[in-house]
Order: structure tokens, then C-alpha cells, then sequence
């Protein structure tokens, strides 16, 4: 009798347990439930389809789906990887719009990190220090650009920088010699410009510069971002500084002061301590900050699509600009998912040359 | 010689005690110019939309106002008046002429527009999201590693490879210039499910426990029992929620900017600039972008700390 009521105890502790086991599984599932729908609906299937639509050649125009719900077999053509060989590898239009888009990003990205890298880490270190007396405000006045919306942002750097702007008439004020630069509307490389100031022109360097590649002539590769350009990337560093200054000043107050008093104790001096110490601790900050600013200037369009248009002689096309304008302008959904694949490919890339060169993999 | 250096440690070299004196110095003189450049476009930008059209174009840099305030700008012939007539050097007279043409555009539609999709979102963000980053927190199901795993992997991709796909996905589920469009596919976010998760790993488990005992099931335990200790991670998340979605720019003019009535400010202020071809408006657009930026800026000095703080927690915000 006695075993017999012990056996059910058992039985009955087992089954609560299963019981509550199903009920987990059960409240897990409807929890995430809406979370789930949401993110494999409009994240992870429109990747799928990303990877898909690059292989076709859809207008984006003609129904994927007739009248009574059934797939639309005449919608498009599976073109394999002709859209990538278009872009890539095919003399055309094509091939040299995506290599100068490619052009213009590269320097917009090797131009626009490393400086606001440097800017916010060095402003952190200044705000860091013990001496410095309110920090609040200058965090604030660091920060606030980043509340911003993106189209206000451009709009006031267009006003600022306007050939009759403050911008212009400043630097008038200090150089009277000074003719004002039509910052909005100049196509000319910066690095053209200055070899220029040095005498030295396309006619000048030799046959070499006219050697084609991708539809550009090598001389063109080594334009420099355009005067249009260097604005934007001005208005790009001005707006990130402060979040990732924000972010660089955190960590540093989270290295704790013992570590730098043992240093001075042992006669180091402040260059030593950074170098060897601050440097070193704020390795996967840096890293995370150069992700950020490499995925946040690979992918530039806001500014673009409101100050310039991808002009003037597509010197500010980017690549994340020419997927909206082969997609919307266009009508080649198939080229502009191809060539946002492309994108997201050399971001990945970027990421990890930088991981090893910071040393990202080493500290995280 | 070797020795004789040795001798000076710990001392410091009146170099040394230069570069000590020196050094605070050039540092306040770096931050102080920093922060001026800062703050210094967003002053002028108010001062300007205040402006009478004449004064922006010559005058620019003119910030002090002075009475009268409130000048028309033309005549009440209708002829404008000449920058002269509202300035003098660094001085002028504020005029509402910015924000009376700028709200003749459609701006007060914008502006209930980028309330009703900043604050909705708002709102589901922070139900869906928590519900999710609680159970990836709290609940052990089947899946739920797997779950966190391909939730985290999205985070990585770049926005700009969704863009097309999504529209195309948007316009089969006939959600393209319609509100639902804009509010369905943002409802949740990753980086929100990422925070709330983080947040209730740290609630103690036994008050759940508690709670259990009382008999309470598991919906009731979390809106009434867990959801009220969230207020800090949950006062964080409104906040970045809002700002990503007032400041939305790229999903408004994808999806709804083939429906003028739908558009948020942002969008509404792209669309002046680009109809206005060379003539450039001025004090109507700053007008624009300052009606654009003061909800935030309130915000801003409301909730500093969550601002700060968050973007500290991690700068993953906005994407």
C-alpha cells in the first residue's frame, strides 16, 4: 500500500516535470513567436531572396505572380552569374559604373575611419583627463550632432558649404587671395588638384595614364575623392566623432586607475603609458569602432541622394548608391541585388583585414 | 652618462614640468575649438531659419537678434525688402517668413507622420522585444540557441542588401505606400531583443520563482512581475527605438514614397530640396530641419544619460 502510494508520488513528481518542460517549450515558443515571424519575413528570407533575384534578370516591374495566385514562369530568365560578370569582369557601362562607384567608396572609406577613429579617441583621451573640468558639457556639445537626422545634417552642411555660404566667406576673410570653391558642384580629385599645384598633369606623367582598367584610365584611378566628395566626408566625420567618441571615453574609464599609478611608480612615462598601456586595453574598442565606421561608410546614401545625386560626374556615386539607382532608376532588380551582394562581400572582407590588423581577434 | 640619466628618475626635467603646464592648456584650446564646431552650424542654423531670405544669402553669419522681432519681409505692397532693411553686421531681425512658408508645405502632415511611425514602433519595440529577450533570457525551449545565434547573424548584414528584397517582399504582401509597410517590417529589432536579454539575465531568478509559487502563469509573471524591473533597459530602448525611426530616412522613401501623404519629415524635407533646384530656400528648409530636430533635442536634454549611456552600451544602435 504504502510502495504502492510512493510509486504514484513518483509518477505524478515525473510528469509535472514533463509537464512543465512542454509548458517552457510551449511559452518560449509564443513568446518569440512575433519576433521570430518578423525577423525570418523581412531579414532572413529577403537575403535568401537577395541571393536569388541576382541570379535572374527581373525589371522588378512584371508580376511574379499571375492573377490566380500561381507563379508567374515568364517573370523573369535565371541568368546564372551574368549580372556578377556585368558588373565585375564585362567591358560596359556596367563594369565601369560599379568600379567607379567602387572608386569613390574606397575613398570615401580609407578617407572618412581613420580620421574620425583618431579624432574620437583623441578628443576621449583629452575629456579622460583628471584636470579637465566639465566634461559634461564638452560630452554634450561632442554628442549632439548624432541626434540628428541624416537629411537635416546635409541640408546644413549644403547651407554652410554654399558657394556664397560661411564656409567660403571665412575662409575669404583669412585669405583675401582666396576664389571661392563651388564645394557643392566641383568634380575635380583632390589629389588631382594638388599634383596639379605641382605642375604635374595627366599630360605630363607619361603614356601609363591612359592604360585602361575596368573602363577607367589609370590616371582617374588616382583622382582622390572629388571637392563634392570631401565635403560629404567633412559632414560624415563630423556626425559620427562624437557617438564613438562616447564610446572610446567609456572604456577608458573603465581601465582602472591602479593600472596607470603602478605604471608611474615604475617611472613610465605618459607617451610609454598610452603606447603601451591604454593602446593596448582599448584594442577591442577600436576594433569595434572601425567595424562600425566601415559598415556605417561602405554603406553611404542619405547624404549622398540629398546633396548630390551621385553627381556631379559621378564623383559621389557610391555603391550603395548605385544599388537604389540600378534598382528604382533603372529597373534592374536582378543587377542591383547583385551588385548589393558584391557590397556586403568586400564590407565582409574590409572586416576582417581590419580585425588582423588591429588585433581584434587577438582581444576578443 | 648612462648613470647620469638614471639619477633623474622619478624627478621630473624642467621639460617635463613645461609639458605639464603646457599640456592642459593646448588641451582645453583642442576641445574648446572641437566643440565649437560642434555646436557653432546648429546656431546658425537657428539663426537662419529666422531670417528674412535677402539676410540668409548676404548676411549668413549674422547670430544676434535684435528688435523688432517678428518683421515681415516684403512690403505690405508685396515688394521684398533689401537684407539692409532686417540687418546690420552681425545683427538681425527675426522674421517668421521660414516657418510660415514651410508649413504651408505639407510639413504639419510630416509631422504627425514621423509621430504616428516613431512612436507605434516605439511601442511594439519595446512589448516584442522584450517578450523575445526574455524568453531567449529566461525560458529553456528547443531552439532557443539556435534562435539568438541567426538573431545576432542578422545584425551583421548591411542594411543596404535587404533594401531590394524587402521592397520586392513588401509589394507582394501589397504593404508598399501603406502605413503597415513602414510599422510591420520594424516592429522588432535585433539589437532591442539583444538589450532587453542582456537586462533580464541580470533580474535575480528567485522573484520569478516566487512568483510561480503564487501561481501565477507565465504571461501574467511577465507583465505584472518582470516588465515594471525592466523600466531602465525598457527607457533605453524607447529612446533609440524613437530616434532611429524620426530619423528614418532610407525604409520611409523605399516604401512609402510613392504616397506623398505617408511621409515623415525627413522625406518631406529631401523632396523640398530636390523640387527646389538652384533656388535654395534657405530659411524655409532650416526652418524645416530646426521644427526636424527640436522633438529630438528635447528628448536629448530630457534623457541624456540613456542617450549616453546606450550608445556605451553599444553603438549597434540604428541599424
Amino acid at each position: 500500500m504504502a510502495q504502492a502510494a510512493s510509486i504514484k508520488s513518483a509518477a505524478t513528481r515525473t510528469s509535472t516535470q514533463a509537464d512543465s518542460k512542454f509548458q517552457d517549450a510551449v511559452a518560449g515558443w509564443v513568446f518569440m513567436a512575433p519576433a521570430f515571424l518578423v525577423i525570418f519575413i523581412f531579414l532572413v528570407l529577403p537575403m535568401l531572396a537577395a541571393i536569388f533575384f541576382s541570379l535572374t534578370n527581373w525589371n522588378g516591374i512584371r508580376p511574379l505572380f499571375t492573377g490566380d495566385g500561381s507563379f508567374n514562369a515568364e517573370a523573369f530568365e535565371m541568368v546564372g552569374l551574368e549580372n556578377y560578370q556585368r558588373l565585375l569582369i564585362e567591358d560596359g557601362s556596367r563594369q565601369q559604373a560599379f568600379f567607379t562607384a567602387l572608386k569613390n567608396t574606397v575613398y570615401f572609406v580609407l578617407g572618412v575611419v581613420p580620421v574620425q577613429t583618431l579624432l574620437a579617441l583623441g578628443l576621449a583621451v583629452i575629456v579622460n583627463q583628471r584636470w579637465l573640468k566639465g566634461k559634461g558639457f564638452f560630452r554634450t556639445a561632442f554628442y549632439f550632432p548624432s541626434i540628428s537626422s541624416s537629411v537635416v545634417i546635409s541640408l546644413i552642411f549644403m547651407f554652410l558649404f554654399a558657394s556664397n555660404g560661411i564656409i567660403n566667406q571665412g575662409i575669404k576673410a583669412i585669405f583675401p587671395s582666396y576664389e571661392n570653391v563651388t564645394w557643392l558642384n566641383d568634380a575635380t580629385g583632390i589629389i588631382h588638384a594638388l599634383l596639379g599645384a605641382l605642375g604635374i598633369t595627366r599630360d605630363t606623367v607619361g603614356g601609363w595614364a591612359t592604360t585602361e582598367i575596368a573602363g577607367i584610365p589609370l590616371w582617374n584611378w588616382l583622382s582622390g575623392p572629388s571637392v563634392t566628395m570631401l565635403m560629404i566626408m567633412i559632414l560624415n566625420t563630423w556626425t559620427t566623432i562624437g557617438t564613438m567618441m562616447v564610446i572610446f571615453l567609456s572604456a577608458l574609464q573603465n581601465i582602472p586607475g591602479q593600472v596607470y599609478e603602478a605604471a608611474t611608480v615604475d617611472g613610465a612615462s605618459a607617451g610609454q603609458t598610452f603606447r603601451k598601456i591604454t593602446v593596448p586595453l582599448l584594442r577591442p574598442t577600436t576594433f569595434f569602432i572601425i567595424t562600425l565606421g566601415l559598415i556605417g561608410t561602405f554603406q553611404v546614401f542619405d547624404q549622398i541622394y540629398v546633396i548630390s545625386s551621385g553627381g556631379p560626374a559621378d564623383t559621389t556615386l557610391t555603391i550603395a548608391y548605385l544599388v537604389f539607382r540600378s534598382g528604382f532608376d533603372d529597373q534592374r532588380m536582378g543587377l542591383a541585388t547583385a551588385t548589393a551582394i558584391v557590397l556586403f562581400i568586400i564590407i565582409f572582407i574590409f572586416t576582417l583585414i581590419q580585425r588582423r590588423i588591429t588585433g581584434g581577434d587577438k582581444a576578443i | 652618462m648612462g648613470a647620469a640619466t638614471f639619477d633623474h628618475v622619478g624627478e621630473r626635467t624642467p621639460f617635463q614640468k613645461f609639458l605639464g603646464q603646457i599640456l592642459p592648456v593646448v588641451g582645453y584650446v583642442v576641445l574648446i575649438i572641437a566643440a565649437l564646431t560642434q555646436i557653432v552650424p546648429f546656431v546658425l542654423t537657428v539663426a537662419n531659419s529666422f531670417k528674412c531670405l535677402p539676410v540668409v544669402n548676404t548676411a549668413p553669419a549674422a547670430f544676434l537678434p535684435l528688435p523688432p522681432f517678428g518683421v515681415a519681409c516684403k512690403t505690405p505692397e508685396g515688394e521684398t525688402l533689401s537684407a539692409e532693411a532686417t540687418s546690420s553686421g552681425l545683427a538681425f531681425n527675426p522674421s517668421l517668413e521660414g516657418y510660415e512658408q514651410v508649413f504651408q508645405q505639407n510639413l504639419g502632415l510630416w509631422l504627425i507622420n514621423s509621430a504616428i511611425y516613431s512612436v507605434v514602433v516605439m511601442l511594439l519595440r519595446l512589448v516584442l522585444d522584450s517578450l523575445a529577450g526574455y524568453a531567449l533570457a529566461r525560458i529553456k525551449f528547443p531552439g532557443s540557441r539556435m534562435l539568438f545565434m541567426s538573431m545576432l547573424g542578422t545584425m551583421m548584414i548591411p542594411g543596404i542588401v535587404l533594401l531590394i528584397p524587402r521592397f520586392i517582399i513588401l509589394r507582394q504582401l501589397g504593404m508598399v505606400n501603406n502605413y503597415s509597410g513602414i510599422i510591420i517590417p520594424l516592429m522588432v529589432d535585433a539589437f532591442g531583443i539583444f538589450l532587453m536579454k542582456q537586462f533580464f539575465e541580470t533580474i535575480p531568478s528567485d522573484i520569478e520563482e516566487a512568483a510561480q509559487v503564487d501561481g501565477a502563469n507565465r504571461f501574467v509573471m511577465f507583465f505584472r512581475v518582470i516588465l515594471p524591473m525592466a523600466t531602465p533597459a525598457l527607457t533605453a530602448l524607447a529612446i533609440f527605438s524613437f530616434q532611429g525611426m524620426w530619423n528614418n530616412f532610407l525604409d520611409i522613401l523605399i516604401v512609402v514614397g510613392g504616397n506623398q501623404n505617408l511621409w515623415n519629415l525627413p522625406l518631406g524635407l529631401s523632396f523640398l530640396r530636390g523640387q527646389s533646384g538652384e533656388a535654395l530656400v534657405w530659411n524655409e528648409f532650416l526652418a524645416g530641419s530646426v521644427v526636424t530636430t527640436l522633438p529630438m533635442a528635447i528628448l536629448f536634454f530630457m534623457f541624456q544619460r540613456y542617450f549616453v549611456e546606450g550608445s556605451t552600451y553599444s553603438g549597434l544602435a540604428g541599424q
